[in-house]
């Protein structure tokens, strides 16, 4: 069977299984897993770029994706009346005054000479620093979060259109991974693993903890789409009429045309994003980074800036976790910052990358589908299979209640079992790269 | 002034949680150093293990109730930790057989390892919150205090109380007994020996007749030990609950890197110095400073650095520093 086959009939058999999902559970279901396929399939292109042309581990994917999500809200909810007076500017000058503190510290350090002066300028530099920040941030903050707290008490947004945040996700993702970046690239492969988790943590515990930026855990609900809303198609007598004409009652069909509609958005940023990939891949860039990722050493010998080589690629494979993360929050119309898990927001991923195929874009997007699919349908297959198991216990037995109620827990089972799976028999992954 | 008031305010809020805290820390990077100079990766299944093994304790536990069976004033879970220790090391050991040992015959690349230590920790993960569930689980049980705020405030008249839990009281001197079996046997027993010369030089150890699949094996079965120790006295200070565990992976983490990995000294040395500056960086530092200081500059808010939350910013931060100014961490650790 030659590559092509190859490839050809594994995309075949997870959309079969996608369709079949369609035609024996419903189709509201297919549609989800599509759509969030789609998104998975985006993230898994970031992290290969990141993993598969650069060798760069990095486990923060979570990270990226929820800025992604906070960029929804910063570019397309409406400006909250008032914050910005209250207590907006101040609070971004007080990023201003931490952000200046930052790179004073980093200039004294690189100015002077090593010695006691240069520990004594660093250390005051730093503590009047974080005072003069506190000093100016707290009261913002509180006079911000002040406003309307049941319903608001944050800054709000930009008022834009909400496509328009998906490249914002992008562009915040690709500011905070510079940053990063700037800072952990150096580092060797397990200690930029652990400095990435850390960080990815700690953007979850900012947009936890920071009401005035996207409300914290209260969550930012009812956020803007780009498609029609449900209820508006309902109401209108030319939808309802044609839906009817194709024989389904207008919930239902009002529901899957949304969907529909999410489906082809995101499918043609998932086409512009591999052919980009692509292209990247097959251009000399893309060999030079193959080049550096199998031997840096050598690399660099001819020449090649290793680190900022790195810090690009970075950059780029976290803008587009951003963009996939922005799509996703668009897609819930809703950010949670409560439910971001790194199982299921980098360790997922990551089990999308290496069982797709690590260096293949192809492989990377047929992961994030594939592994998509099982992690949905795993849990009703588990609940089958435990009901199967448990057929001949008595009714109302503790046991057979444990395994039923159990069963949800199934898929990081089933997860690690296909991770394990694949890195033993198959290395390279479904689709191995050329 | 009131130094005295302060003195025991502090301990109370501060030292004594963070000795417990960094107690923990430390038995947990311990057996993350382990693994890595021993074979050679980052095991991000470590937490998971010792959510495994504390899950195994908390169920040997509610049998042991269940059967009367109690340790007058100590918790019943230290009954239960050798059983506990024995499931984990049987669990590991079949991991190692089953999964990581293919790796290192292959000669696998650590990155390599660390990725099948991912798929790892999903089944590890999925076991736990498949027998026990997700949920918070109490299993802590006997006398709560070795000594009561009210107790203490009766025996000294001092205005501030301290207390100390007896699970605090435990944790410290569990630690120490398990830290001092551990540096007894790396240095004093033939099979300790051999395994640090492998960690030091695997080719030189081969050359001179060390079984390496030996070592290996030495090795799990101590970082099990260690492991399900750690876990055990968390989830008795806290609370056994399985997610928290996979969190405490990046304090373990950072201590072992802020000590240097490889180095079982730094290790430990890593865990006390992120549990005091998460506990002092994350503190509310008014009650204390209103003692000490004069009254004229008695602070008017609450002199709290960072909110609670940022508490994994802070191991965070540390590690950064460390990396930066001291690659190889406070111990000279040893890099792959």
């Amino acid at each position: 069977m030659s590559d092509t086959t190859r490839t050809a009939a594994l995309f075949g058999l997870v959309f079969a299984m996608i369709a079949l999902t369609g035609f024996m559970q419903s189709w509201n279901v297919a549609l989800f897993i599509l759509n969030m396929g789609l998104i998975s399939a985006i993230m898994a292109l970031g992290v290969n770029l990141q993993w598969g042309f650069a060798g760069l581990f990095n486990v923060g994917v979570m990270g990226f994706v929820a800025l992604g999500g906070l960029a929804v809200v910063l570019t397309s909810a409406a400006p909250v009346e008032g914050a910005w007076s209250a207590g907006g500017w101040r609070i971004v000058i007080a990023l201003l005054a931490g952000a200046g503190t930052i790179v004073g510290t980093v200039m004294v350090r690189q100015r002077m000479a090593k010695g006691r002066a240069r520990t004594i300028a660093t250390l005051s530099i730093l503590v009047v620093g974080f005072f003069l920040y506190r000093g100016i941030f707290d009261p913002a903050v509180e006079a911000v979060e002040a406003i309307n707290p049941a319903l608001q008490g944050n800054l709000g947004g930009l008022n834009l259109p909400v496509l328009l945040a998906w490249p914002m996700g992008g562009l915040l993702a690709a500011g905070v991974a510079w940053l990063i970046g700037k800072t952990a690239l150096g580092l060797r492969s397990d200690y930029l693993a652990i400095a990435t988790l850390g960080i990815a943590e700690i953007i979850i515990a900012v947009m936890k903890n920071e009401d005035w930026l996207a409300r914290g855990v209260k969550n930012m609900v009812g956020l803007d789409r780009p498609v029609p809303y449900e209820i508006d198609l309902q109401n209108t007598s030319s939808f309802v009429n044609r839906a009817e004409g194709l024989g389904l009652d207008p919930a239902t069909a009002s529901s899957l045309f949304v969907k529909l509609n999410y489906s082809m958005l995101f499918t043609v940023v998932l086409v512009i994003i591999f052919v980009m990939a692509q292209l990247a891949l097959k251009s000399p860039w893309g060999r030079m980074m193959r080049a550096i990722r199998d031997n840096e050493v050598a690399a660099e010998a001819m020449g090649k800036d290793v680190t900022n080589r790195h810090l690009q690629i970075f950059v780029l494979g976290s803008a587009v976790c951003g963009i996939a993360g922005a799509m996703m929050t668009t897609l819930d119309g809703q950010l949670t910052p409560g439910t971001y898990q790194p199982l299921r927001y980098t360790f997922l991923i990551w089990v999308m990358v290496i069982v797709g195929g690590s260096g293949n874009n192809l492989g990377a997007v047929l992961g994030g589908f594939l592994i998509w699919f099982l992690w949905v349908q795993v849990e009703p297959m588990g609940l089958w299979l435990m009901e199967m198991i448990t057929v001949g216990m008595p009714e109302g037995s503790g046991l057979k209640k444990h395994l039923i109620d159990s069963a949800a827990h199934m898929r990081l089972l089933t997860m690690g079992v296909i991770l394990l799976l694949v890195l033993r028999f198959s290395p390279r992954g479904l689709i191995p790269e050329k | 002034m009131d130094l005295f008031n302060a003195l025991v305010a502090l301990s109370n809020f501060v030292i004594i949680p963070a000795i417990a805290y960094g107690s923990q820390l430390a038995l947990g990077a311990l057996g993350v150093t382990l693994i890595y100079g021993i074979l050679r990766f980052s095991n991000f299944a470590h937490g998971d293990t010792m959510a495994f093994g504390a899950m195994l304790a908390v169920l040997i536990t509610w049998l042991l109730q269940s059967m009367g069976v109690s340790f007058g004033p100590l918790p019943t879970a230290l009954l239960a930790l050798p059983f506990a220790i024995l499931g984990t090391m049987a669990l590991v050991l079949l991991t190692d057989r089953v999964v990581y040992r293919f790796y290192r015959e292959q000669k696998a690349k650590p990155v390599i390892l660390v990725i099948v230590s991912m798929g790892v920790m999903f089944i590890m993960n999925g076991l736990v919150r498949f027998i026990i569930g997700p949920n918070d689980q109490r299993f802590s049980d006997g006398e709560r205090f070795i000594i009561s705020v009210r107790e203490f405030k009766a025996l000294t008249g001092l205005k501030e109380g301290l207390a100390i839990k007896t699970t605090q009281g435990i944790t410290v001197v569990v630690a120490i007994i398990c830290v001092a079996l551990l540096f007894w046997f790396l240095n004093r027993t033939r099979t300790g020996k051999s395994m640090r010369a492998y960690s030091d030089n695997e080719d030189l150890a081969l050359l001179s007749g060390i079984n390496p699949e030996r070592v290996v094996m030495y090795t799990w079965l101590i970082v099990a030990a260690l492991a399900t120790t750690a876990g055990v006295l968390y989830g008795l200070d806290k609370s056994f609950k399985p997610f928290v565990y996979f969190q405490l992976l990046l304090p373990i983490f950072a201590s072992a890197i802020v000590g240097g990995l490889g180095s079982p000294l730094g290790a430990i040395a890593g865990g006390f110095v992120i549990a005091f500056s998460e506990v002092t960086i994350t503190y509310a530092w008014k009650k204390v400073l209103k003692y000490a200081m004069p009254e004229s500059l008695e602070p008017s808010s609450l002199v709290q650095l960072l909110s609670t939350d940022y508490k994994f910013a802070v191991s965070f931060v540390i590690l950064i520093v460390v990396l930066l100014f001291k690659p190889t961490g406070l111990f000279k650790g040893k890099s792959v």
